[in-house]
């Protein structure tokens, strides 16, 4: 199930939060009712932290994580990263990384699988994300723009690109990342994705602006309508390579 | 090294999957970005017409094994087109695009622009800024909102023009191109919001005063999306008479500047001349009214600087003396201290013409260097061309010059009397003077009224005078003139006759009412009306003599513009063998005449 919110009067969702399926990060914002919106989905299921990063209310483009790991830019200050430790669960590793790129949520998309990346990332970068997320890394660009991250939403079952990506483009990275891609806009006719929006799973959290038709095709393509969180977050899933032309 | 390492003993060509169609292909130069390591996978070639191995190459970035590092190294290689140690692929992989893609040594995929679905209304587009379908662009912003459409303009009924504010009257058509502009030009301040792409009126009933003219549009809306729409507005005219037409309806006789153009001789003949010469310029273009008084015409102008063009312009055509100008005060506004003046202008054309004869006066003679003192006035423009019949000397007398002194000539073309030539004896060969060939030779002449008394006389016309002919000339023998100048000469030996040229009278007594084949155009004079019956015959036979005095002059035609005569036919009679005597004007000389239903007056017409 799709939800539309705002924080503080911005649709831009996935730029103060970040949701995978193990957890989910809030900015600190003036009134509750973003806090209480993601709480309202999924307390019972996966932990929602209020946090911070390196002062800043823009923690969905600044960090970039999955079930396994989350990663954060080198000027997280101690005391978020001993919060984020603190808060999240014991099978997440927090990892602060030394990268030039500190927008690390601009730089990289990722699910729990497969990671797509900025070209100028390091190397060491590169194998950070390997290593901590537990993923495949794939450097690409998306219709010609190399901030991946903002312009692609990723989860397990599918994703959401740019809407100029060419048909040849879509198939390369579907091929890539072995998920449906589609793409389209959100926030009616927005083409910066993942600013847009945050989804795992089960859910997704869209700006207020999105419209009817944005929600049905994010709705099909990252398949929420019948998704159930128990299932998923329960079970272990192989990783399969089906050639999906 | 990579056949070594992965145990095989056949032959390895690294290749590729095409994402589009799932084929083969060598790889050629597809190194990963950033030069990071390539993990090549070895699969077994499943195939039984390729005798090679398929090795895939995957851009993983898994540490660098021992077994791949060969391949990473080599794979690092471009690989060289021809000397490849394997079968050609060219053969084996036909797809044309990839072949020259190849050959360019790079791989580009072709890009196909994909669909998304518009955000509102779901339909299939492809992806543009907004990301909308047009439609729905078009439901949600409307670019012309905030324009006009409706607009009031001044339309004046007598000139048919439209007001541009403050004060400029334009006049243009209905559906015109002026009218188009001037639409678009009312609707300035809308349009520079916008960017207008085209303009085009839609019919309306004349008699509705309404005017209708559909704008296109362009102008970025969201997020750099283009968009064009179309919409109408409406003029309304409202009926206001401009000031020129009020002013003209107040009082129509209202003319600021005149111009008084006189000369004191008996005859009109200057005047013909002028107004065809004014026509062929058309210099009284400006002119409200135009009045034929005795001795002369007054043009009357609306603007002073008209006026004065006017009178520089006869200055140029005419020999006229310095113009008087005068000034009469019609209003005074003590407020701003403006002053509203009528002006007069006096121009007084020399009253010396052509074919006059001349006494110069010692002066005059002695500074033009002795010039006989009987001289014959042979040409008038802004310059006096004066010619002595006995030495064949020809001078000229600038403006100045002749108002300096301003003679009056002895004997006008009035007093000439008509001769017959009995004997010519050429006496000097043929002397070109001024473009004019002369030849002096004595003649036997006597009146045609009086046989009696012949004239053993010098003439200058000795060119064309035959025995038989007859001549023109002034009868000094008979002739009582009260000349001061002629009184100061004590000792001059005044010839009886001087002829100043033939007369084709007799031949054109054949012609006589028969039309000539061209015409002159005549200025829209009106004519002093207290003149009488007797005036009127004058001017009529005055006229006839002017024409063929253009018949007979090509030089006099020259400055002016003779059109053809559409009801003159050639009648049988022409070919009786006068043609050649008379002189008559030359057909390439007249112009073909304007075809307007309602043709002005004193309208020049297109060339020949």
């Amino acid at each position: 199930m799709a939800t539309r919110l705002q924080f503080e009067n911005s649709c831009e969702v996935g730029v103060f939060s970040k949701l995978t399926n193990a957890y989910c990060l809030v900015a600190i914002g003036g009134s509750e009712n973003f806090y209480s919106a993601f709480e309202s989905e999924l307390a019972d299921v996966i932990p929602v932290v209020k946090t911070s990063i390196s002062g800043t209310r823009i923690i969905g483009r600044l960090c970039a994580g999955n079930k396994n790991g989350l990663l954060v830019p080198h000027n997280t200050t101690d005391q978020e990263l001993q919060h984020l430790r603190n808060s999240l669960p014991d099978q997440v590793v927090v990892q602060r990384i030394d990268e030039k790129l500190s927008a690390l949520g601009n730089c990289i998309a990722c699910n729990d699988h497969v990671a797509l990346t900025h070209t100028d990332l390091d190397k060491e970068t590169e194998e950070i994300i390997a290593d901590v997320l537990g993923v495949e890394v794939f450097r690409q660009t998306i219709a010609g723009n190399i901030l991946v991250g903002s312009y692609c939403a990723l989860s397990n079952r599918g994703g959401l690109v740019h809407p100029h990506t060419s048909i040849e483009d879509l198939d390369e990275l579907s091929t890539l990342l072995q998920v449906p891609l589609v793409a389209g806009t959100i926030n009616r006719g927005s083409e910066v994705i993942a600013a847009g929006m945050t989804v795992n799973d089960w859910t997704a959290f869209c700006g207020s602006d999105t419209t009817a038709t944005e929600l049905s095709v994010i709705e099909s393509v990252f398949k929420l309508r019948e998704a159930q969180p128990t299932a998923i977050v329960n079970e272990m899933r192989n990783s399969l390579i089906d050639s999906y032309v | 090294m990579l056949t070594a390492d992965a145990v095989v003993d056949e032959e390895v060509t690294l290749c590729s999957r095409n994402p589009l169609n799932a084929k083969l292909y060598p790889l050629r130069l597809h190194l990963p970005p950033n030069n990071s390591a390539m993990h090549v996978l070895v699969v077994p070639q499943s195939s039984k017409d390729y005798k090679f191995l398929i090795i895939l190459p995957l851009q993983l970035s898994t540490p660098a094994s021992v077994s791949t590092s060969p391949a990473a190294a080599s794979s690092k290689q471009p690989f060289l087109p021809s000397p490849s140690p394997v079968l050609d692929p060219g053969s084996l992989f036909p797809t044309n695009h990839i072949k020259v893609a190849m050959a360019a040594n790079m791989f580009v995929v072709p890009q196909t622009q994909g669909t998304v679905l518009c955000c509102k209304c779901g339909i299939l587009m492809t992806p543009n800024p907004a990301n909308m379908c047009v439609t729905c662009l078009r439901s949600e912003v409307d670019i012309t909102e905030g324009l006009r459409k409706h607009v009031t303009i001044m339309h004046c009924p007598e000139c048919n023009s439209y007001l541009q504010p403050p004060r400029t009257w334009l006049k243009a058509q209905l559906e015109s191109k002026e009218l188009l502009t001037y639409c678009v030009k009312r609707l300035e301040t809308d349009l520079k919001k916008v960017r207008l792409v085209n303009a085009e009126f839609i019919w309306t009933e004349p008699h509705s005063k309404r005017i209708k003219v559909k704008l296109k549009v362009q102008k970025e809306v969201l997020n750099g999306a283009i968009l064009e729409q179309c919409y109408v507005v409406e003029y309304v005219q409202q009926d206001h008479m401009c000031e020129s037409c009020t002013r003209f309806q107040a009082n129509p006789d209202q003319w600021v500047a005149s111009v008084q153009l006189r000369q004191r001789v008996s005859h009109r003949r200057t005047f013909f001349y002028l107004e065809q010469v004014i026509l062929k310029h058309d210099a009284a273009a400006h002119a409200i009214k135009i009045k034929q008084m005795e001795q002369g015409i007054d043009f009357f102008f609306g603007n002073e600087s008209h006026a004065l063009k006017f009178v520089e312009f006869l200055g140029k055509v005419a020999p006229t003396g310095k113009s008087k100008r005068s000034e009469q005060l019609v209003s005074h506004d003590t407020k701003n201290n403006s002053y509203n003046y009528k002006y007069t202008h006096s121009v007084e054309i020399s009253p010396i013409c052509r074919e006059d004869l001349i006494c110069l006066p010692p002066r005059v003679a002695v500074s033009l260097g002795n010039l006989g003192p009987l001289v014959i006035c042979t040409k008038v423009t802004n310059n006096i061309t004066l010619l002595d019949p006995f030495t064949l000397r020809q001078c000229f007398l600038d403006r100045d010059q002749y108002w300096r002194y301003s003679f009056k000539s002895l004997l006008s073309s009035r007093q000439l009397v008509e001769y017959d030539v009995f004997n010519v004896e050429v006496v000097s060969p043929e002397y070109n003077v001024g473009g004019s060939k002369y030849v002096i030779a004595d003649v036997e002449v006597a009146r045609v009224t009086d046989y009696g008394k012949l004239f053993y006389v010098r003439t200058h016309l000795g060119h064309i005078l035959h025995p038989g002919d007859r001549a023109l000339g002034y009868d000094l023998y008979g002739v009582n003139s009260n000349d001061n100048e002629l009184d100061k000469y004590t000792d001059l030996v005044i010839p009886d006759v001087i002829l100043i040229k033939k007369s084709y009278e007799e031949k054109r007594q054949k012609k006589r009412g028969k039309p000539r084949p061209w015409k002159l155009k005549s200025l829209n004079m009106e004519l002093d009306e207290s003149r009488g019956r007797a005036n009127e015959e004058k001017m009529n036979s005055e006229y006839e003599e002017f024409l063929r005095d253009l018949e007979e002059n090509p030089e006099l035609r020259f400055n002016l513009s003779l059109y053809h005569n559409k009801n003159y036919q050639p009648s049988e009679m022409a070919s009786m063998g006068d043609g050649d005597d008379v002189p008559s004007v030359p057909l390439e000389e007249l112009l073909a005449d304007l075809e307007l239903s309602d043709e002005e007056d004193g309208e020049d017409s297109m060339r020949e």
